[in-house]
């Protein structure tokens, strides 16, 4: 039965999604605008497409740094996180033990803690052993992450046949040969899903880093943020420039793994 | 392998380590100092519930609690009623549909912190350029106000939201067998009593998801309560993670902000439990 397209709410759609972008194009549009045509125009396009506002952001946050510290601490925190959630979910889900059981429920029964229960507590004792630095910040996310983490890759890993395994020992493979080249290959979906999820957690996280890395030259975009805002004066045409230029690598992303990241987000949310 | 294997346990020990580390070790450690008189450097002494009997006659940590209690409430509603009117548009035969649900899931991509200082330029410079534009009062002056402050969040936790639990009901609406819609139609159900009869028992999961993680994530906002509103004016719009962070960080009195983070994990938690609680006994059964 194929139905008819309805037009009224193709429009309704439209005119949502509109202002859904207003947002947006404000941020945009002010971007290009000096501090003075701010002041008297918020709405209209500029009235010249001046780049000065982009030159100076660009430089007073120190763009090509922050960025790669961001892409340092994300990329390098999602890998390892990859790796050992994966390989810790493998180990629960093929020892069927009470041992397992305790492990695993304690792995989700964190997920039920927030950050700021631990925050203080934390700090205090990574601050005690000099660990608050990327290496620190990275270490954290791996414990903060491995929960969600282990409890997607178990699900995942429940509806793959021992067999696999038990062939693959037959043939003279180890323990470590028979995940790492039988099944972490077959996991490749979830493995998807996993490091989406912590890459959007981890490159927008602000609070963590704040408390970690808060030091000249190891900022992370959010970190870098409050740049414009002063206490008492805000900046606000070099403030809009600066969120785009932020906004840039996030919608490149977006653009190029939209798929992928919907089904992801929808995944983590479900299972 | 078994649990006595050795290779059980290097499977497990990068996570374990840092689990027990990151979030074991400072639990229960946090738990002990908010016992004490802790100031971040000495352990001082031990004063029972003192820390605790404190908070509850703290009228900023009460503020905040009840800030937070509100703000979850209202924005949970208008989340998931946006949330399901959107992911119900996006999937009845749209040409432009793909378009739509990438451009409403937008905004979860970019951070709190982020989105809430773009809402910070749009509430204070172009609210009052549109007010004063077509003389309407009462956009001049937002986020000045705790009212404004409050709506302000709201908005910003909507819009932002939204396109995520979108995408949570369309992972339900499309998991919905055709044949039942397709039958009802035939046997002359209406619009409202498809939705009503059909539709909405088979979301009904949907609903446990929706509601646990806009509560949870509602009642643990921080970034764009930082951005947006900085807690201003006079610490009228400071939720609960904030005040926390304000008064250890601020105020250096680490035992006490530890105990309120301690009764903040309680309430987490209870609501975590009690969503999927109730809501597990409302599914149905497939």
């Amino acid at each position: 039965m194929r139905k008819k397209r309805n037009y009224k709410l193709e429009i309704l759609g439209i005119f949502l999604a509109l202002i859904w972008l207003a947002p947006f194009y404000l941020m945009l549009v002010n971007s290009f605008k000096s501090k003075r045509e701010i002041f008297t125009n918020t709405i209209s396009l500029p009235e010249t497409w001046n780049l000065d506002n982009y030159i100076e952001a660009f430089q007073e946050l120190d763009f090509l740094r922050t960025l790669f510290n961001s892409l340092l601490i994300t990329v390098s925190s999602v890998v390892l996180i990859i790796i050992f959630s994966a390989m810790a979910a493998y180990a629960l889900s093929r020892v069927k033990s009470k041992i397992s059981t305790v492990l695993f429920f304690t792995f989700v029964a964190a997920m039920l803690i927030p950050f700021q229960s631990v925050m203080i507590p934390l700090v205090t004792v990574f601050g005690r052993f000099e660990m608050l630095n990327q290496g620190g910040l990275i270490f954290m996310y791996i414990g903060f992450g491995a929960s969600l983490s282990i409890f997607l890759y178990h699900g995942a890993l429940n509806n793959i046949p021992k067999s696999l395994d038990e062939a693959a020992t037959i043939d003279g493979a180890n323990r470590f040969q028979v995940f790492w080249f039988i099944i972490f290959p077959i996991l490749k979906p979830i493995t998807v899903t996993v490091a989406i999820l912590n890459i959007i957690w981890i490159w927008n996280d602000y609070l963590l880093p704040s408390l970690v890395i808060n030091t000249p030259g190891s900022e992370t975009i959010p970190l870098k943020m409050f740049f414009f805002f002063g206490e008492y004066t805000k900046q606000w045409h070099l403030a809009m420039a600066g969120l785009t230029l932020a906004i840039v690598p996030v919608i490149i992303f977006y653009f190029f793994a939209q798929r992928s990241i919907i089904k992801g987000v929808s995944d983590g949310a479900v299972k | 392998m078994r649990t006595k294997d050795i290779s059980y346990w290097l499977f497990l020990a990068p996570v374990l380590i840092a689990l027990f580390l990151v979030v074991v070790v400072p639990m229960l450690l946090g738990v002990y100092y908010s016992f004490t008189s802790w100031n971040g450097i000495v352990t001082g002494d031990f004063v029972g519930l003192q820390n605790y009997i404190n908070l509850f006659k703290d009228e900023r940590f009460m503020d905040a609690l009840w800030f937070t209690t509100k703000f979850s409430v209202v924005s949970v509603i208008l989340i998931n009623v946006i949330g399901l009117s959107l992911a119900l548009l996006v999937t009845s035969y749209l040409k432009t549909s793909k378009l739509l649900r990438t451009i409403f899931f937008m905004p979860n991509l970019i951070g709190g912190l982020i989105l809430g200082f773009i809402w910070q330029f749009i509430f204070i410079k172009v609210f009052a350029g549109v007010g004063e534009m077509i003389g309407m009062e009462s956009l001049q002056g937002w986020l000045s106000t705790t009212e404004t402050g409050f709506w302000g969040l709201v908005i910003l936790m909507s819009w932002q939201m939204a396109g995520y639990i979108m995408v949570i009901y369309i992972a339900y609406l499309e998991g919905m067998p055709k044949e039942l819609l397709e039958a009802s139609e035939i046997d002359g159900a209406s619009t409202v009593q498809r939705f009503r009869y059909i539709v909405f028992p088979l979301v009904a999961p949907g609903f446990t998801v929706s509601m646990f993680l806009t509560l949870s994530n509602a009642f643990k906002l921080y970034d764009q309560n930082l951005s947006l509103t900085g807690g201003g004016p006079f610490n009228s719009t400071e939720m609960v993670a904030m005040e926390i962070f304000k008064t250890a960080f601020t105020q250096n009195d680490f035992a006490f902000a530890q105990a309120k983070a301690v009764v903040f994990f309680i309430i987490v938690a209870i609501i975590a439990l009690l969503q999927v609680y109730f809501n597990k006994r409302k599914e149905v059964e497939m």
